[in-house]
């Protein structure tokens, strides 16, 4: 069956969405991604859609979901390389994406990746201090 | 139709006559006319009249959609867009037709003043002729406004949306003029791109020269906020002015989420200090005679 890949390295988690993704794509990168996230005790998830061309209000609701999902297993997500015929349809569903994190490209969402895992580690490591 | 005949025999016969008086019609109303103006008014009246007599004479009937009429139409098609794009209201170009009512008429009872039923058919026929040609007259002159007027909104358009790069990695969006749903998609669009182009990470959205905004226009400036920070960047909104910080809270617009500021040179202050920037003034410089 087709799957995404997920690249590991360090302690980032890259996923480079290179297909048109369909719903059932959606939901066997939402699996394999949480489970990869425990298994190698990732801190951060960069996703790259700057191959994606088309999104439907599943699929943005599907990058919210992984997004949420990554934070409870303590990894922050960042979406890079958005198109802005996307963005565009996106906002027209009414999904503006709140929650989720945002880069221009790859080189920008490593780097908000790193500021946003320093900050969440700021706040993490304040309480076994004591 | 006989009488219709009898109005081509009218026009044939008394063609100099009918010219001459309506030409002192069109000139009647105290305008005062160039000589210019006047010859070329004439060399009108005679062209439109012999396209008129020849339409007649060879179509027996008053209906203007016959192929006989299509010189007739043509002229008058002519004529109403020159006198539109001139700036002449509507009823300033159907006078030129209507005007010539009254010399028709003064000649028809002339050629069958003795005969009422004759002079009633000729009259009938020549009003219904001439008013069909009338408001063929007002309705290419309608389209042909209607034409100006999307012709400026094209260009409109086009012209209004700048993305202007004030910095590295800051971009500013002046918008001048009302927001509409047309207008909004272009200038995201334009927005986007250059948020692609550029690698930018702020853009400023400045609406000193929006003068309404309404709940709608709020919308589309908050979709195109949501879609800026969905590719990366951050958007910020200067150029409130007071009378629209009004409207805005009264409207019960939302606007907590984005970063506003009064002026351009707030807005453009905090993208620089969010990228990393600062601005110091050497006082040593500032004091030197310029």
């Amino acid at each position: 069956m087709e799957r995404i890949p997920i690249l590991k390295m360090g302690e980032y988690l890259l996923v480079t969405i290179q297909v048109d993704m369909h719903d059932r794509l959606a939901l066997t990168l939402q699996e394999d991604l949480t489970s990869q996230i425990v298994k190698s005790r990732a801190r951060g998830v960069l996703i790259d859609i700057s191959a994606l061309e088309m999104v439907d209000s599943f699929i943005g609701r599907m990058l919210g979901a992984i997004a949420s999902m990554a934070r409870l297993l303590d990894a922050q997500t960042v979406v890079v390389g958005m198109q802005p015929s996307v963005a565009i349809t996106l906002v027209e569903l009414g999904m503006s994406l709140q929650g989720i994190r945002t880069a221009l490209d790859v080189e920008k969402g490593m780097v908000a990746l790193m500021s946003s895992i320093r900050e969440a580690g700021e706040d993490g490591d304040a309480s076994p201090e004591f | 139709m006989s009488s219709n005949n009898a109005l081509a025999d009218v026009f044939e016969k008394r063609e100099n006559e009918i010219a001459s008086k309506w030409l002192e019609l069109q000139f009647a109303d105290g305008r005062k006319a160039s000589p210019t103006a006047h010859t070329e008014a004439g060399r009108r009246s005679r062209d439109f009249l012999s396209a008129l007599k020849n339409a007649t004479r060879k179509d027996g009937t008053t209906d203007i959609n016959g192929k006989e009429w299509a010189p007739v139409k043509d002229f008058l098609a002519d004529l109403s867009a020159g006198q539109a794009k001139n700036g002449a209201s509507p009823s300033e170009t159907a006078s030129f037709v209507f005007s010539l009512k009254q010399p028709v008429f003064a000649a028809l009872r002339e050629e069958h003043g003795k005969d009422a039923t004759a002079f009633g058919d000729a009259i009938w026929d020549a009003t219904q002729l001439l008013d069909k040609l009338g408001l063929l007259t007002t309705e290419i002159h309608q389209k042909s406004r209607e034409s100006v007027i999307s012709r400026q909104q094209q260009e409109m358009l086009e012209l209004s949306t700048p993305v202007v790069r004030l910095w590295e990695n800051i971009l500013a969006l002046p918008l001048i003029g009302t927001l509409d749903s047309a207008r909004t998609q272009i200038v995201m669009q334009n927005l986007l791109e250059a948020i692609v182009e550029t690698r930018s990470d702020f853009a400023i959205i400045d609406i000193t020269g929006v003068p309404v905004v309404d709940t709608l226009v709020a919308q589309h400036l908050l979709k195109t906020v949501a879609a800026a920070r969905l590719m990366g960047a951050d958007c910020l909104i200067s150029g409130i002015r007071p009378q629209i910080a009004q409207t805005i809270i009264h409207l019960g617009v939302d606007l907590t989420n984005v970063t506003t500021k009064a002026t351009l040179a707030d807005a453009f202050a905090v993208a620089l200090k969010r990228s990393g920037h600062s601005v110091v003034r050497d006082a040593a410089k500032a004091g030197a005679p310029r």
